[in-house]
């Protein structure tokens, strides 16, 4: 019932909050606070008691629309504990970082905050597919309203990117769904929405690679991948700071999420012919991503780039099909989602100080703000994959395992870090070090804005050092992921018996 | 006719002793609480008399009617909107000058000329029930004589609807020519005995399908649709977009049904073309609007043409998809234009999108109730509007019809667009324009409309057993 109740706390404290705007701002800050903190509460105290070598941890399933076969079906597993859990840490920094922003209709505000993680939540819980792409939805009409009513200058365009593009690929996945449960109906006499059964379902590979492509239409898109990230550059630079953290450290999760729970175990075959594609992309977008990110002089809009260069990662990783690689995806989602949402909120507090967004006008900074300065440091560093940090274990994990799968890939996209060693100290070198440009006055962090970096910093090292908890609660649930895959995998590579894969063999046998 | 005739028929002596009713009471004393209070409770008791009469059903009386739970649904789809748009009607009305009780005079022979439709089991009260209905809309039209729109809406809808049903009448003639019958189970048993369909035949249901294409404003048949939904009253064109379309959509899938249309190729055909053109037409012209009520109706449009995919699904599931389709597409559309009819004054109809702009931070909840028909329209989860979405595309689905679906998909996307233009300009800055306020009564319908959106949106299971239960062709 848990999982439940984590939703229900979220769309009821959202109705509050909304309710409760009418007496103040400041009720509901508080209310969203108190909803946030509640579920993480529960969450945690619920997880003491659960043995963690089981398939799914938590499990429920209830009826919901019978005559189509659609159910109420939540279930846990470490993969999206590990993003529940992420989900609502993230989501109550982001009310607190939001606390002096949003002044205009808080009620509304955080409405459409707390509508939006659960629409996350669900998506990370959802066993249904239905039920999936009902959340999937949920979501994105909450977050067209942050970006359109509390974003910067040019809000609306992105806002409309932002949604037109979400939902005509999300309107693809939905014909998907409702082709493969068709597919699985047809053969077996079941007509079910519900995860586990269509696992396995038998279908020709055309058909398969028919029904995967608008599953991969949604994902890729949500991820984002290059030639489909157009909106998300837009999104994340017009929206308020708390719009894009949650975009980026939560939303783009919802992509890799969909990745691993469903294309990989729905489609084993469909995925291993798409994977030289799909790994070609990942390479694209961390290269790609990171030249832009190079180029841009809005700060937040080179935090997006980066974002899509950091995902590129994520799908390199997706690909290679092995439990290295995919340790080093959940790892990154959950580092990226900190180190980004960090680099965001900084990008916020600059914002709020001296209103601008443009890094050319900035400069000298660190001696008016040397904390601020100093946090700034810390994630640029882990922005660029420095050891000791998050990132560095994740991309590392990644390379590794798609060093086994293709090395020339691997190759390739490990030039992405040096890229990202350019742009990140680019960042710094424009705003913190430098000359000063503008007389700037400010004031360094204030003792709410500390207590919330200061937090993301222990996250960040304790990711870099102590990775281990992460690996152990997410590895059940990847290897159950890669389960259907290994035999596949393991024949396709035989029958090629190529040089470059035997010469891996070797290198890895050794 | 026997007891049981009579007996049977009692819905429709309802809605005919109303205006009977009416007219005398306004001899007598012209009071329009008490009119509007009276036309209510006739709806009301209206609604109950299907109850009343579900006993002696299935029951036809030969040649002209046929009460079986099908057209039971259909009536209680249509008295349902009416009760709906008579709601919005009262605040509407009540603050223009002059005689405005009558105005419920010709809601109850409209209404009635569409239940017939609902019935028909025979061209001749087909033709009877669209003409009953079309010459009360000629009135309701142009009801707002002050208006200067109002009227030229009117003449303009009565010059179209009068070609189209010379073209009605004409196919109904040409059928007839056919196969000596004018009955639909009659045309049914000459149509078995043949191999082909006879050339003749066609050309008659393409005539019908003119008269009847005008009437749910498909393209290309759909050009008054605009210029008649900006003029008429905004709860009249609410009354056009649900009770009329759907009381001439129940009689047609009847007819199409019983005569197996979707068998025929050069019909299906057809009707694929004019189902893919009014989706793009529709939605494409929408993005252009500058005015709420246009948009609606190209939207309408646009809508209407979703729904026709269902009839060349052949079955029941199909016509079951289409009913919840309908049901919900009537609340939120009889919804989007109560707002624009409560925020509507004597001089200004609140048409323009401009008009609402900054509407969220005046009246914050007639804003978000706004929002949330808008997103049901489109599509979006939690409301209404994305089950039955689903449902038509999972049953389009079923029976393969991947063309249609796919344009479908394409179609959502292009009408999100132009409903989010909308959705935007209400949450923009706002400008200082007066509004008006909002009576209880509107507030408290809007409510209703809202619940019931928000109901079917997450636990749509109850009505869709209801649906399939009772809703059998």
């Amino acid at each position: 019932m848990i999982l439940v109740y984590l939703i229900l706390i979220l769309l009821s404290g959202a109705f509050l909050a909304w309710v409760s705007g009418n007496f103040g701002p400041v009720w509901p800050r508080i209310i969203s606070l108190i909803t946030l903190g509640t579920g993480l509460l529960l969450l945690v105290l619920n997880m003491q008691s659960v043995q963690f070598d089981k398939k799914w941890l938590i499990d429920i399933q209830y009826d919901w629309i019978p005559q189509f076969g659609i159910g109420l079906h939540f279930a846990l597993d470490g993969l999206s504990l590990l993003m529940v859990l992420l989900t609502f840490f993230l989501g109550f920094i982001s009310i607190l970082i939001s606390w002096k922003e949003i002044n205009s209709k808080a009620g509304f505000f955080h409405f459409n905050l707390l509508l939006i993680l659960a629409g996350i939540v669900g998506v990370f819980l959802s066993l249904d597919l239905f039920l999936f792409y009902f959340f999937w939805e949920l979501m994105l009409v909450p977050m067209y309203f942050l970006i359109g009513i509390w974003g910067h200058e040019n809000r609306t365009k992105a806002s409309y990117k932002f949604f037109l593009y979400t939902q005509a690929s999300g309107l693809l996945m939905f014909i998907s769904i409702i082709a493969l449960y068709f597919v699985h109906g047809n053969s077996t006499g079941i007509y079910t929405f519900d995860y586990i059964q269509l696992l396995g379902t038998q279908m020709q590979a055309s058909t398969a690679m028919f029904i995967m492509s608008g599953f991969l239409a949604a994902f890729l898109v949500k991820l984002p991948v290059v030639p489909l990230h157009n909106w998300l550059p837009d999104a994340h630079s017009e929206a308020p700071t708390a719009g894009s953290l949650i975009l980026a450290a939560l939303l783009l999760k919802t992509g890799a999420y969909g990745l691993l729970r469903f294309i990989v175990p729905l489609f084993p075959e469909a995925s291993v012919t798409f994977a030289p594609i799909g790994m070609a992309l990942g390479v694209i977008g961390i290269l790609y991503g990171a030249k832009l990110a190079f180029a841009q002089t809005d700060l937040k809009r080179l935090i997006a780039y980066t974002s899509v260069s950091h995902m590129g990662f994520v799908i390199l990783g997706i690909f290679s099909f092995n439990e290295l690689a995919y340790q080093g995806v959940v790892m990154q989602m959950i580092a990226h989602g900190i180190s980004t949402g960090a680099l965001f909120i900084m990008a916020g507090q600059l914002s709020e100080r001296i209103h601008t967004r443009d890094i050319t006008k900035m400069g000298g900074l660190w001696e008016n703000t040397p904390f601020m300065g100093t946090i700034g440091l810390i994630f640029s560093m882990a922005s660029l994959g420095l050891p000791g940090l998050g990132n560095f274990i994740a991309e590392l994990l990644i390379l590794i395992g798609a060093f086994k799968a293709n090395i020339w890939m691997a190759c390739l996209a490990s030039v992405g870090l040096i890229a990202a060693t350019l742009y990140s100290l680019r960042i710094m070198q424009k705003v913190f070090f430098g000359k000063e440009t503008t007389n700037w006055k400010m004031n360094d962090l204030n003792l709410r804005e500390k207590m919330v970096s200061v937090s993301l910093v222990i996250i960040i090292f304790s990711l870099g050092l102590f990775p281990q908890p992460v690996f152990n609660i997410a590895r059940p649930a990847l290897i159950k992921t890669l389960e259907s895959h290994t035999e596949k995998t393991m024949q396709i590579k035989e029958s090629k018996k190529s040089r470059i894969d035997l010469k891996s063999k070797l290198f890895f046998d050794n | 006719m026997t007891g049981t005739d009579f007996y049977s028929l009692t819905p429709f002596l309802i809605l005919a002793m109303a205006p009977i009713i009416i007219m005398i009471v306004i001899s007598t004393k012209r009071n329009y609480d008490i009119v509007y209070g009276f036309t209510v409770l006739s709806f009301i008791a209206a609604i109950a008399s299907i109850f009343y009469i579900l006993p002696v059903i299935p029951h036809s009386i030969e040649p002209l009617f046929i009460m079986d739970k099908y057209s039971l649904f259909f009536l209680g789809i249509i008295f349902i909107s009416a009760l709906l748009v008579t709601f919005f009607s009262y605040d509407y009305l009540k603050q223009l000058d002059g005689i405005r009780e009558e105005y419920y005079i010709i809601l109850f022979t409209s209404t009635l000329g569409a239940s017939l439709l609902a019935v028909a089991n025979h061209f001749i009260l087909f033709f009877l029930g669209i003409e009953t209905l079309t010459l009360s809309l000629y009135i309701l039209i142009a009801f707002e004589k002050s208006k200067g729109s109002s009227i030229e809406a009117g003449i303009k809808y009565l010059v179209l609807a009068s070609v189209s049903s010379a073209f009605l009448l004409f196919g109904m003639g040409i059928i007839y020519v056919t196969f000596g019958t004018m009955q639909f189970n009659g045309i049914v048993i000459a149509m078995n005995n043949l191999v082909n369909l006879p050339p003749l035949f066609i050309y008659g249901f393409g005539m019908l399908l003119v008269g009847i294409g005008f009437k749910l404003a498909l393209v290309p048949f759909h050009m008054w649709t605009p210029d008649v939904y900006q003029g008429a009253p905004a709860p009249v064109s609410s009354y056009i977009a649900t009770v009329s379309k759907g009381a001439v959509l129940a009689v047609f899938i009847r007819f199409f049904y019983t005569i197996r249309g979707f068998e025929n190729s050069s019909i299906f055909i057809v009707i694929s073309g004019i189902a893919i053109l009014s989706m793009f037409v529709g939605n494409l012209l929408a993005v252009q609007q500058k005015n709420i009520k246009r948009l609606l109706a190209y939207s309408s449009i646009a809508n209407m043409g979703y729904l026709i995919i269902i009839l060349l699904t052949g079955t029941d599931k199909g016509i079951q998809s289409a009913i919840f389709y309908l049901i919900t597409y009537f609340i939120t559309t009889i919804g989007a234009f109560g707002v624009i009819s409560l925020l509507s004054t004597k001089e200004i109809e609140a048409e323009k999108i401009e008009d609402y702009k900054g509407l969220f931070w005046k009246k914050p909840w007639l804003a978000a109730v706004l929002t949330l028909f808008l997103l049901s329209l489109a599509g979006i989860p939690i409301t209404a509007g994305f089950i039955a979405k689903f449902y038509l595309i999972y049953e389009g689905m079923k029976a393969g019809l991947m063309v249609l679906i796919f344009s479908m998909v394409i179609n959502s996307v292009i009408g999100l667009y132009y409903y989010l233009r909308v959705i935007t300009t209400m949450f923009s800055k706002s400008n200082n324009l007066e509004l008006p306020g909002v009576s209880i009564l509107g507030k408290l319908t809007l409510a209703i409309i809202t619940i019931g959106i928000l109901l079917l949106g997450v636990y749509p299971g109850w009505l869709i057993d209801f649906i399939t239960k009772n809703a059998l062709l």
